[in-house]
């Protein structure tokens, strides 16, 4: 039971990285129709210079891990909408070289970061509280969990607010609805492709440094190797929708855990499968809607 | 303007007299500092030329896919890796039969090639069900699956990250040894020629019109009473043999498979290969696959020059970083130069001759799900 209970709260806490990525990922696509390859290198980005800034702080401490966030989330933010503002921009409503450009970033922005910081992760200190474990019901969680799981509820329901309460939020769930009806209606929906890729971006560069406390190290490829994952909890939850994401981000994280302790490390096959299985019953994902 | 050179026999003058010169080049001692490592004799250079003609066979499988039939796929190293461990690994397995050596080094390549068939229709029959962004999903997916068992060493064939070696002793001694590095070389030009003649007649066929129309407007094919499944399977699946040919070269060549030919990233550089040469054109694979391969050799090279490691680390870093010129380069070939190389050529030349317009490479243009 303990075993159950602790496989079920690590996948939920994988769950919610793997949220904090693919919620811009979806959102970005659901309204710009882009895949965006370059989301990895926001949240790696953000994970070394969070790291830089917040070990000069204090490392090792909270109010390093906290400034850390900050700011990461602030340099996923201005990172992805400068992405937005010179790289995509100008390639208005051709989407596949909008992904391709994003693809040829990532690439590249991954040999920058070997360049810069080396191509061996860098091993970091965390708090000593993150380090330690916490008993539920028999079950020694992780403390590290429950900050991811934290932050992304809180990320969560910011997103959810922005969109339900705010008139750009407006402006974005009607352009994810029917762009060509927001255009028409005279609303320069551009500037919300801006904002939601910063929004994406933040979220992605908050991932990247909570990203480096799951794994204990920042490194060059760790936004890459996300990324995928990423793309698979949202293809699963349908691409464009944020409820979608968030489920497919559990699902596909808590059936990774289980498939890696019962299946003997069969986590990323039953995860393709699981991908399989939904495509070719529900080629729109879980929570997709038909496009017209 | 028809002149000798647009017309049929011209272009088969034209493309034997490339083959020719690239068939003599082991014969040769030029050289070209700053491009080739050493004169085109030495077996350093020649390794260098035939990996990269074997990357633009490869190029040419992906172009199929992604250029005539319009299809994003993030998978197309499966096959490439299939056709590199296939035939070490069948190699390894029938090496104790007791066979005569040539007897099992022919079973194993058109095993080889069975197998690369059968993963080619598996994989196509499921991703093909679905197209666009979720088609590219699904080849993404499958590929990292592959990669990951690949890593693991799963049923302990592949050797996990050491990959798996050539068996040379069952392999015809001409292709074995540095000394025989030119025949390797011939062997890469001959499976890049039989990778271009096979795109050429796929393309020219009738299967090969109905895909392209596929990709231009897929209800009208449909409504046409064509089925464009089927023909789209057709094509990923020979894609996946050529791409597992170009692998088998590969194997011959570098004598050893590692996991790094089978992940997304290897794909992404198909990616960027065929759209730095142009999508769409057979000789923008060609020539993409050279001179990214030559490139990336010569930046990595670059990368240890000395006046490099002189400069301030602002512009060193970037500059020792293959990859990241690459990368940038291919950005800016998106932005400003959708045609790629062969593109920006046939505006040249088009502007000098007559005024047609250019035309844009169909291919980008009406892939959108």
């Amino acid at each position: 039971m303990s075993t159950v209970l602790l496989l079920l709260i690590t996948g939920i806490g994988l769950g919610a990285l793997y949220f904090l990525v693919a919620s811009g990922l979806s959102l970005i696509y659901g309204l710009m129709g882009v895949l965006n390859f370059a989301h990895g290198s926001f949240l790696t980005l953000a994970g070394f210079l969070g790291w830089e800034v917040g070990r000069r702080i204090g490392d090792g401490t909270w109010a390093g891990l906290l400034t850390g966030m900050l700011v990461g989330l602030v340099v996923g933010a201005v990172v992805a909408a400068l992405t937005e503002l010179i790289f995509i921009r100008p390639l208005y409503n051709r989407h596949i070289e909008q992904v391709l450009v994003t693809v040829g970033l990532g690439l590249a922005s991954v040999a920058l970061f070997e360049g810069i910081w080396g191509t061996d992760p860098i091993q970091i200190r965390l708090p000593e509280w993150l380090g330690g474990t916490t008993d539920v019901l028999g079950a020694n969680i992780p403390n590290d969990r429950w900050l991811l799981i934290a932050t992304a509820v809180v990320v969560l329901v910011l997103i959810v607010l922005f969109l339900q309460r705010t008139s750009y939020g407006l402006v974005i769930r009607a352009g994810v609805e029917n762009r060509t009806m927001v255009t028409a209606l005279g609303i320069d929906v551009r500037r919300a492709f801006t904002i939601v890729f910063a929004i994406g971006g933040a979220a992605a560069g908050l991932g990247g440094v909570l990203a480096s406390v799951y794994y204990g190290q920042v490194g060059a490829h760790q936004g890459t190797s996300l990324l995928i994952y990423a793309f698979i909890v949202t293809v699963i939850g349908g691409l464009g929708s944020l409820t979608g994401a968030a489920i497919a981000s559990v699902l596909v994280a808590v059936i990774q855990q289980f498939a890696n302790f019962y299946l003997g490390g069969t986590g990323d096959l039953a995860i393709v499968l699981a991908l399989a299985a939904v495509l070719l019953v529900r080629p729109t994902g879980l929570m997709g809607k038909v496009k017209h | 303007m028809r002149t000798f050179f647009t017309s049929v026999w011209g272009k088969l003058v034209v493309g034997a007299v490339i083959v020719g010169v690239a068939a003599m080049l082991p014969l040769l001692a030029i050289d070209i500092p700053g491009i080739l490592p050493g004169p085109t004799y030495t077996p350093g250079t020649l390794t260098v030329l035939a990996y990269a003609m074997l990357i633009a066979a490869l190029a040419l499988s992906y172009h199929l896919i992604f250029g005539v039939a319009g299809l994003l796929s993030f998978g197309h190293a499966m096959f490439f890796a299939a056709g590199a461990y296939g035939l070490g690994i069948i190699l390894k397995l029938l090496a104790p039969s007791g066979m005569p050596a040539e007897a099992v080094f022919l079973v194993a390549i058109v095993l080889t090639l069975v197998i690369a068939l059968v993963l080619g229709n598996l994989v196509g029959a499921l991703a093909l069900r679905v197209t666009g962004i979720s088609f590219a999903m699904v080849t993404l997916a499958v590929a990292q699956a592959m990669n990951v068992m690949i890593r693991r060493n799963v049923g302990g064939l592949t050797g996990g990250e050491e990959g798996v070696r050539l068996p040379v002793d069952v392999v015809p001694d001409v292709l074995v040894g540095v000394v025989n590095t030119r025949n390797l070389y011939w062997l890469a030009l001959a499976i890049l020629v039989i990778v271009y003649l096979a795109c050429v007649w796929i393309e020219r066929s009738r299967l090969g019109h109905v895909v392209a129309a596929a990709r231009e407007n897929e209800l009208r094919v449909t409504v046409l009473g064509l089925r464009p499944y089927f023909v789209r399977l057709f094509l990923f699946a020979g894609a996946a043999v050529l791409a597992a040919v170009a692998g088998i070269g590969f194997m011959l060549l570098q004598s050893s498979a590692t996991p790094r030919i089978s992940t997304s990233d290897f794909t992404l550089t198909l990616l960027v290969i065929v759209v730095l040469g142009g999508v769409g054109y057979r000789w923008g694979a060609i020539v993409g696959g050279i001179v990214y391969t030559l490139l990336d050799q010569r930046l990595a090279a670059l990368a240890s020059a000395e006046w490099i490691r002189g400069l301030p680390d602002v512009l060193r870093i970037p500059l020792s970083e293959p990859l990241f010129i690459l990368g940038m380069l291919f950005v800016l070939v998106v932005m400003f130069a959708p045609g790629g190389i062969v593109g920006l050529s046939h505006r040249v030349t088009q502007r000098r001759g007559s005024k047609r317009d250019v035309a844009e490479p169909k291919a980008l243009q009406d892939m959108e799900a």
